[in-house]
């Protein structure tokens, strides 16, 4: 078994770098089971975690014993019911007669994304960010816990370069995303430091992708020439 | 209108945590991972559909939407036969999961490396300033991140070497970037939610 | 020959060596393949001229077919795996924060791990999950595993029995539902996170196994993030960690750190610079970093030459496009078009 196992594995791997010469039957089926297990796998795991986990537990609890071997009753979640139902309704799709049922369910999906988008993007991606923005540059005033006394803590030139950065960077950045003031003079200029901040920091991502893309790679290779061949320590 | 009571319940919970806010916000939360459960079921259930639809036309390609539609089932049909512990090591789904699954989706992404060098070389070019900081800062990631770029740089002293140099680069300038973007982007997602919940914005409803 | 004919020949002829060298395998006569140092070093200087022939190529004006490319990577990405050089991993400030932050947990401290990805990340993530699970196995650390990817708690699995093979975790006797528990996925995504943040038994009343929460001893008593100490999130993107930081740490309070795939660190940056998150692993060298640190190599460590000398090859490639850029007078982009 562990043979086969190791093979198919081999033969599907193969398959799909078979895409990089070019299309190709072998890569064709290899997508096509792809497809159809990620497809299952969705299907079951959903089922058990979920729809069996989740709703059918809580809306008919099984019974539990605690320490002592005493029966512990737990009251059904009716209001379960209501997802079910709206969840059902999600399916109604698949008929193209009864499609605009599902937007009800949709439209409980948007509405329950923007309301917790609205917070949390605005109290962590806003409010907090701003705050780590606008922070002392130079140094605190801290109090020495052993005497007592209030101090001040200067940072190293090191912080205060960086603290200063992330000042800049994020400032200028943002004046650049300021579409609604045309670009010129003091404000094009801000703006043009904004551009150079964003570049690095897309320059920065591209390298994280190489490196990304990279890593996945050599994990398929350790396993075509370690798993299988047997040729990597 | 029920997106918009909806969202603003979520809106209010946070501000007032308590009954009846809390309340609705556990059962629309707990609503929201059942329908989301059901949103993927329809996923998995219309790729069948469509599959089906290729199969019976006759249409092109008809033997591959056949291979879907095996796999499909031979990966859901011992998933609900194994019952609870149907993912348990030593299970034919766990099998699956290890010998088929696990090798497909990740050659998928991993091919993508080919594609990543191949249009570095293609189309990074050093066209103007803007274009030649994002290939340095690239360039100081990409050598800074591995050992090899200290091997390079050895002879600078400690502190100045690559790794030093992709580490401040990450943590300042690149941080403060990411920071704009992610003002932006929120003060962006605020607003369309607002006009979401407001009922100003319904093209999600099918456009009207 | 056609070209059809060809193709199966080259198909045939891998199929034939691979069954050889699977065959050596399993009757032991072909063993792993390791250069010398010395072979190391020339198939590294026959790599770089391999390069500078490219360049020559592509300065004198002929467009390099992308397959030759892909060649390059992949010899890259192969040939070190079998190569004998050591190199020296050096620690960022975010792996040493986390790091410190694990240190500071005292034994039986309850820790949190949310495996937010899937297979093709596992390269990245995988090592960390082991690394990290095999920290806390030893050092004493409750561990309390959930998803909110379906693929996750499956990789967590995996990850667990590797933990798990090390002699010295053995040696711990822990138990399943004590010292270590899966509690499985759940669908929802963000607002499995925010109803978490009130009651955790009410998005897992069941295990991975299927077993009921109130009777797992280690998960008992843990009502909502207060009671957790610590949290890492292992993530590949969304649901992931922006979404555990929005929720978990700015709205509950949650002590967490996070492991992410190169792609979606950089973005991680802002949040450990604002204090939202306590250290950060990125990608494979964060990985590698982590497994120095605690002194537990595995996975990481050995895939860093590779990623070495991939990284190496990519910045070969633009500098071979951009001398063919600059040399040609900065014309229209000679190189830009072509299949």
């Amino acid at each position: 078994m562990e043979h086969i196992a190791v093979w198919v594995a081999a033969f599907l791997t193969l398959g799909i770098v078979s895409f990089l010469y070019k299309d190709n039957p072998w890569y064709k089926l290899s997508e096509s089971i792809f497809v159809g297990i990620s497809a299952g796998y969705w299907f079951v795991v959903l089922f058990w975690d979920n729809v069996h986990g989740k709703f059918w537990t809580g809306v008919f609890p099984p019974e539990e014993y605690d320490a002592a071997g005493n029966v512990i009753t737990k009251d059904p979640d009716w209001m379960l019911w209501i997802g079910a139902l709206l969840g059902i309704l999600m399916l109604a799709r698949l008929v193209p007669k009864f499609g605009w049922i599902s937007r009800w369910p949709l439209a409980f999906i948007v509405g329950s994304t923007a309301g917790l988008y609205l917070i949390n993007y605005f109290s962590s991606n806003m409010m907090r960010q701003v705050q780590g923005t606008i922070m002392p540059l130079f140094g605190m005033w801290q109090t020495d816990p052993a005497t007592g006394e209030v101090m001040f803590q200067a940072f190293s030139t090191y912080d205060v370069v960086g603290n200063l950065v992330i000042l800049i960077g994020t400032f200028t950045g943002l004046v650049y995303f300021f579409f609604s003031k045309e670009h010129r003079g003091v404000f094009g200029a801000t703006a043009k430091v904004g551009i150079f901040f964003l570049m690095i920091t897309f320059g920065a991502s591209f390298g994280y992708t190489v490196m990304s893309r990279m890593s996945l790679l050599i994990g398929r290779v350790d396993f075509l020439f370690g798993t299988w061949l047997g040729l990597i320590k | 209108m029920i997106t918009g009571i909806v969202g603003a319940v979520f809106v209010l919970q946070y501000f007032i945590p308590h009954w009846p806010f809390s309340k609705m916000n556990a059962w629309f939360s707990d609503w929201f991972s059942i329908v989301a459960a059901f949103a993927i079921w329809l996923g998995a259930l219309n790729l069948m559909k469509i599959s089906a639809q290729k199969v019976v036309g006759r249409k092109e390609d008809w033997g591959y939407a056949l291979v879907i539609i095996f796999s499909f089932l031979l990966i859901v049909i011992p998933g609900f036969a194994g019952g609870q512990g149907y993912r348990e090591a030593g299970t034919f789904f766990s099998w699956l999961y290890e010998w088929a699954y696990t090798p497909l989706s990740s050659t998928m992404f991993a091919i993508l490396a080919f594609f990543v060098a191949s249009a570095s070389y293609r189309a990074f070019r050093a066209r103007n300033l803007e274009a030649s900081l994002l290939l340095i800062a690239a360039f100081f990631v990409m050598l800074g991140r591995v050992p090899v770029g200290d091997i390079l740089t050895g002879f600078m002293p400690v502190g100045w070497r690559l790794s030093d140099l992709a580490s401040w680069v990450m943590n300042y300038p690149q941080a403060a970037g990411q920071r704009a973007i992610m003002i932006g982007i929120a003060l962006g997602l605020v607003s369309t939610s607002l006009r979401i919940i407001l009922g100003i914005e319904r093209s999600h409803l099918g456009g009207e | 020959m056609s070209e059809r004919a060809k193709e199966i020949l080259v198909v045939g002829l891998i199929l034939i060596l691979s069954i050889i060298v699977y065959l050596g395998k399993v009757g032991g006569w072909i063993g792993a393949l390791a250069f010398s140092p010395a072979v190391s070093i020339v198939v590294i200087i026959l790599i770089f001229l391999a390069l500078v022939w490219m360049l020559v190529r592509t300065l004198r004006g002929q467009l390099l077919d992308r397959r030759i490319v892909f060649l390059f990577v992949a010899l890259a990405v192969v040939l070190p795996f079998f190569m004998s050089i050591t190199q020296e991993i050096k620690i960022s400030p975010e792996v040493q924060q986390l790091y410190d932050a694990l240190e500071s947990l005292p034994p039986g401290s309850k820790v949190l791990v949310s495996f937010d990805y899937d297979p093709p990340s596992a390269p990245e993530l995988q090592p960390m999950a082991e690394s990290f699970l095999r920290y806390c196995l030893l050092n004493d650390l409750k561990v309390i595993i959930m998803g909110l990817w379906p693929q996750g708690p499956q990789q967590a699995d995996l990850a667990l029995q590797a933990a798990l093979a090390d002699p010295r975790v053995q040696q711990k006797n822990l138990e399943y539902g004590v010292d270590y528990v899966n509690l499985g996925f759940q669908a929802g995504n963000e607002f499995v996170i925010q109803r978490m943040g009130a009651n955790i038994e009410s998005m897992f009343p069941r295990d991975y196994t299927g077993s009921a929460y109130r009777d797992l001893p280690l998960v008992r008593n843990v009502k909502n993030f207060s009671n957790i100490d610590y949290a890492f999130n292992l993530s590949a993107g969304y649901p992931g960690t922006q979404e555990w930081v929005q929720v978990a740490v700015d709205r509950y309070g949650l002590w967490m750190g996070a492991g992410n795939t190169a792609v979606q660190a950089p973005m991680m940056y802002a949040y450990v610079n604002a204090g939202q998150l306590e250290g950060l692993l990125g990608g494979m060298n964060g990985a590698a970093e982590f497994e120095l640190l605690t002194g537990l190599p595995g996975k990481g460590t050995k895939y860093m030459l590779s990623q070495s000398f991939a990284h190496m090859v990519v910045i070969a490639f633009v500098i071979i496009g951009n001398a063919a850029f600059l040399t040609s007078g900065r014309k229209k982009q000679p190189l830009g078009q072509g299949k």
